[in-house]
């Protein structure tokens, strides 16, 4: 599947800048390591022992990816998956 | 005495004093850090004291060089003792701080008022926020107090009162189709694109230390003393993490005497990730999708939970949910003791409160106080069934056959003293308690 993964202002200092990056993937786990393999440094910024930071949000297509498998969730062709900050809000 | 830096509460990576919110090298939240090196508590104290009747008198423990303008400045709300209700909840040491008695009738007036000062001090222009309804309210109204033009985001089926008490005050009223969550994922996503201040996004650091000026009042105003429990409503969970963060400034610092009082934080059931996460000993939440009368808590993914958590487990405290219509009897059962009339988020607390009194888990004799956040007129509809008008002709003679066939108590007991009808979990109400 090609995806679009959407990186939040803060991280873009380690993707050169880049806000979006295509990748091809089945899953959302395999998107994100897919950016990570362009990036490395990102994967070091928001996971931690193979799972996602406790302050990361992922959503596919606006949903969070929680409600669904997780980093197993399954992607269609030309989803989104953005990544954000889960601090904000209260 | 000085805000020193924006430190990262995972990392401690730090930076400098500007609006964000998020660690670079982490994705954790930031928070602000002072240097509180040249502090004389009793000095301190005297400040407060000479300073003025509101949240500006502990300007020297927010995020200012200087004590900003605010022409609407809030706080110095009551902190009531509260003995009727005690005497319902077996207790007899216990005190609401009603913080509806702010400008705009809830506690978001603390956050806002030191949100859109450090926004002017920014140089912003324009200010925003993803709210349930009170900070709708909050910023509306202090963005027209201050000049500055606002964006309100909320769900669009929010109670009409909270909507109308916005668009009162001639802000930009955005109804976003989705619950808070979803607005606070756009408000996440806007943040990046427009050059805005949204007050509890990129502002999120310094909004949140209003929250520790109702800490700070509470102790002040039981003669710089620090209680011993706390009860206090949790949404995204900064309020509840914040009046610990106050509370513990005092204590490290030497203003009040004694430890940090024992958190209990209070959800509602249809919405309840934080409460189910200590239930289950996890130090994460799992979002939920709210389902619940309780609109200004219904937060399914709380930015502070894990933090809520913490102190809540630290303090030897817990976090409790309660359903409904234990909601609606908790309102009912504040106003018909104290004459306080609260939103469902004090419904939240109150029927915490007496749920945690029923289980036992207070000592009679400890020093409670309750956080009362928000005010009754903005959820009408939480209230609407629990009473009846006595519709009468306008003669004697009709007064006098309402009051023998209904209104006289010794009548039929349970017949017609609606509010009576459900005590959340109490004793039974007997006449004159």
């Amino acid at each position: 599947m090609s995806v679009t993964v959407k990186i939040p202002a803060q991280l873009r200092a380690v993707t050169d800048g880049e806000g979006e990056i295509e990748v091809d993937g089945e899953t959302v786990g395999d998107a994100l390591d897919a950016v990570f393999d362009e990036h490395d440094d990102l994967r070091e910024r928001i996971t931690e022992d193979g799972g996602l930071r406790r302050f990361v949000n992922v959503y596919v297509s606006g949903e969070d990816i929680r409600f669904r498998d997780g980093l197993e969730t399954e992607l269609s062709d030309g989803d989104e998956v953005t990544i954000l900050p889960a601090v904000a809000g209260g | 005495m000085a805000p020193e830096a924006l430190v990262c509460r995972e990392c401690d990576a730090s930076y400098p004093l500007e609006a964000r919110y998020v660690c670079e090298r982490c994705f954790g939240p930031l928070d602000v850090a002072y240097d509180f090196a040249d502090l004389d508590p009793a000095e301190a104290r005297r400040k407060i004291q000479a300073g003025s009747p509101g949240i500006w008198r502990y300007a020297d423990f927010l995020p200012f060089d200087e004590r900003p303008r605010d022409p609407l400045e809030p706080g110095l709300t009551p902190l009531i003792r509260v003995d009727r209700l005690a005497e319902r909840l077996g207790l007899r040491d216990l005190w609401v701080k009603n913080d509806a008695a702010n400008p705009t009738h809830s506690f978001k007036d603390r956050v806002v008022a030191v949100a859109l000062a450090k926004a002017r001090e920014l140089g912003f222009e324009t200010v925003a926020c993803a709210s349930t309804g009170n900070l709708a309210n909050a910023v509306a109204a202090h963005a027209a107090a201050s000049g500055l033009t606002s964006y309100v985001f909320v769900p669009a089926d929010l109670e009409e009162q909270k909507l109308l008490a916005t668009g009162v005050y001639g802000t930009r009223l955005i109804g976003v189709k989705g619950n808070y969550d979803d607005v606070n994922r756009l408000c996440t996503q806007l943040c990046e694109t427009r050059p805005w201040a949204f007050v509890n996004v990129n502002l999120r650091p310094y909004y949140s230390q209003g929250s520790k000026t109702l800490a700070f009042e509470t102790a002040e105003q039981l003669g710089w003393s620090v209680p011993d429990r706390i009860v206090g409503p949790i949404a995204s969970g900064s309020l509840f993490t914040k009046l610990g963060r106050g509370f513990s400034e005092w204590i490290d610092l030497g203003l009040v005497e004694g430890g940090l009082p024992t958190f209990n934080g209070a959800q509602a059931v249809g919405c309840s990730p934080v409460a189910a996460a200590f239930a289950a000993g996890r130090d994460v939440c799992k979002p939920q999708r709210p389902d619940t009368i309780a609109k200004s808590l219904a937060i399914g993914d709380p930015a502070d939970g894990p933090y809520a958590l913490d102190l809540a487990r630290n303090t030897g405290g817990g976090i409790d949910s309660v359903s409904d219509d234990e909601i609606r009897d908790g309102i009912r059962l504040l106003a018909e003791t104290t004459g306080i009339f609260t939103e469902t988020a004090g419904g939240v607390t109150i029927a915490t409160l007496a749920k945690l009194a029923r289980r036992g888990d207070i000592d009679p004799a400890e020093r409670v106080v309750a956080y009362i956040t928000g005010e009754g007129l903005k959820t009408l509809d939480a209230t609407r069934d629990g009473f009846r008008m006595h519709e009468i002709e306008p003669t004697l003679e009709g007064f006098e056959a309402e009051l023998e066939s209904t209104l006289t108590p010794s009548g039929a007991p349970g017949g017609s003293s609606p509010g009576r009808t459900a005590d959340p979990g109490l004793e039974p109400a007997t006449a004159g308690s």
